[in-house]
């Protein structure tokens, strides 16, 4: 039910993100969704990728700063209020969200909104009791 | 102008041995009350009678900043502690600081050498000091405040912050003569330009800078900015504070280093070698009438070079030349002694830090600026922005805390510090002094 997304650490320079997408284009390496953080200073660039495991390995290895963090990626229905519903529903149980991204693909007819939760299996627990549709990763990553 | 005419002129042959007969009474006096010398000089197999000229100084060994610290506290005091009447300190690499005691004598010493200084520099009683050397632990503002009084001038203790204040006590107080550093004068002047106040309109007419490297360019930039005559002062918390050298208004070209009190020497830093003079290398000073902390054959690691020639005011004393760089790593930040090494002890007992950190020094209008990088490593990193940007703070606020200066701390990627084999370069310092 959990989504793993990295997490790179990028200096706020030119050519970091380029760079970054270089690596993975060139071993082959599809993006699902992203997110960029930043800061004057820095920025972290958070990722859904086919293949997690591999592109850690290859910007490591490019000596980028990388982390696996695991997020909830949920259907929202993609009409007025979709969102609301969700989140209505988070902040009765005191759940905080971390930070949230739009995924780029449509799952059907609803919109795809990846979570960070700072506790991940009670999101989980409360948004499917709720009915909300978790998506698992595999059928993301691939999508 | 002299304050004490008669040994700020004393013709060199009296001069020198006056000189001999100083040191030969301070080496009895270290090696019978400073378990610390007689153990060094006993490793070398000497008495304090082999010094018999001036020249026999070289066959004593060395003091170092090192000997100081494994001396902490007290234990190179000569004096007992009940002659002790004040205690100063100055920031050390490793948390201790190093510290100095005087005696009575000591701080009439002082005060006569702060009050020639400022004889030298051109100021007189009846001026009005506006004395902006911080008070405290460090010796410049208590040093320059002595002096000041010595001299019969009227002190203003007004130590360091607050520029807007500063500006006003000076607009209204009418002073004459300012004792900072010479960094802090510029920030002055562009505080008083924000305010629409011109320093041409004030009475300031002397300006005695120290405790950190400045520059003709900066000279020029101070006169020109705050429309006084610019001086520079040497001193060290080791030696005894401001006033150990000072450039006299005549000639403005090298700093007299009162001979009567102190011996200068000037040896390779590498091998020690005594060079000869006009040469430059590292300034090794002896106090000769210290009584609470005298030191032998001090390592000040400040590189300078010395000249006898006759000086134009009349002064026989020798002068050394503008501080260009030191022999070892210290920075001097905003006046504030630091070491990359107390950084690094810092940065190490913050979790997760890794020792890749580079520390690049600059001048932002008339400020020195430290900005600390530290690589941002895997058990450091976070996919959330906020823990990161608490982890530059925490940086910044403990180098705030141990250290005193304020600096940037900012997160870089993984092996953009340079590496090098052999001693890592963990400094760049953009500074044009």
């Amino acid at each position: 039910m959990k989504v793993e997304q990295i997490s790179i650490f990028i200096e706020n320079k030119s050519g970091r993100l380029a760079e970054v997408t270089r690596i993975l284009g060139e071993t082959g390496i599809n993006i699902r969704a992203l997110s960029l953080a930043d800061t004057s200073d820095f920025g972290i660039l958070r990722l859904i990728v086919n293949d997690g495991a591999k592109a850690t390995t290859v910007l490591k290895e490019s000596g980028f700063t990388v982390s696996k963090t695991e997020v909830v990626a949920v259907e929202v229905p993609d009409r007025p209020g979709g969102l609301s519903a969700i989140l209505q529903t988070l902040d009765r149980e005191a759940i905080n969200v971390e930070y949230m991204y739009a995924f780029v693909e449509r799952c059907g007819e609803n919109a795809v909104i990846i979570f960070r939760f700072d506790e991940t299996d009670k999101a989980i627990a409360v948004l499917q009791a709720q009915k909300f549709n978790i998506l698992d990763g595999s059928r993301l990553y691939d999508v | 102008m002299f304050f004490n005419e008669e040994f700020e002129t004393l013709p060199r042959p009296a001069l020198e041995a006056l000189q001999l007969k100083r040191l030969q009474a301070t080496l009895e006096r270290v090696y019978a009350n400073v378990p610390f010398y007689k153990a060094s000089f006993d490793a070398v197999g000497i008495k304090p009678s082999v010094v018999a000229h001036l020249d026999d100084l070289q066959k004593v060994p060395f003091t170092t900043k090192q000997d100081m610290r494994d001396s902490y506290p007290y234990r190179l005091f000569a004096a007992p502690m009940d002659e002790i009447i004040r205690i100063h300190a100055s920031s050390g690499t490793t948390g201790k600081p190093t510290v100095v005691g005087y005696t009575k004598k000591d701080i009439a010493t002082w005060s006569e050498l702060m009050a020639r200084s400022f004889v030298a520099a051109g100021a007189h009683r009846g001026d009005i000091i506006h004395n902006a050397y911080g008070y405290g632990l460090f010796t410049g503002g208590l040093g320059a405040h002595y002096g000041a009084e010595m001299l019969g001038a009227s002190v203003i203790p007004i130590s360091g912050g607050n520029t807007k204040r500063q500006i006003m006590i000076m607009q209204d107080f009418g002073s004459t003569v300012l004792t900072c550093t010479p960094s802090y004068s510029l920030f002055m002047a562009e505080e008083a330009q924000a305010e629409g106040i011109d320093f041409r309109n004030l009475k300031l007419r002397v300006g005695i800078f120290g405790a950190e490297p400045w520059s003709e360019a900066m000279r020029a930039e101070i006169e020109a900015k705050l429309n006084l005559s610019a001086i520079d002062i040497y001193g060290l918390s080791e030696i005894m504070g401001p006033g150990v050298a000072i450039e006299c208004i005549e000639a403005k070209r090298g700093l007299h280093i009162w001979e009567d009190h102190f011996i200068p020497e000037i040896i390779n830093p590498e091998t020690g070698e005594l060079l000869p003079e006009g040469e430059r290398g590292e300034l090794v000073i002896t106090t000769i009438t210290k009584q609470g902390i005298p030191l032998i054959r001090y390592r000040t690691r400040d590189i300078t070079s010395l000249t006898y020639e006759p000086c134009i005011c009349g002064r026989t004393h020798a002068r050394i030349t503008r501080m260009s760089g030191r022999s070892d790593d210290m920075l001097i930040i905003r006046g504030v002694n630091v070491f990359p090494s107390q950084i690094e002890a810092i940065l190490v007992g913050i979790e997760g830090i890794e020792p890749h950190y580079m520390l690049i020094v600059d001048r932002q209008g008339t400020l020195d600026t430290l900005t600390v990088q530290v690589e941002v490593s895997e058990l450091l990193f976070s996919d959330e922005i906020k823990v990161l940007q608490a982890l530059a703070r925490r940086v910044e606020k403990e180098i705030k805390d141990m250290l005193g200066v304020t600096c940037t701390a900012k997160l870089v990627e993984p092996k953009t510090i340079q590496r090098s084999e052999g001693k890592a370069k963990r400094v760049t310092d953009n500074r044009k002094l």
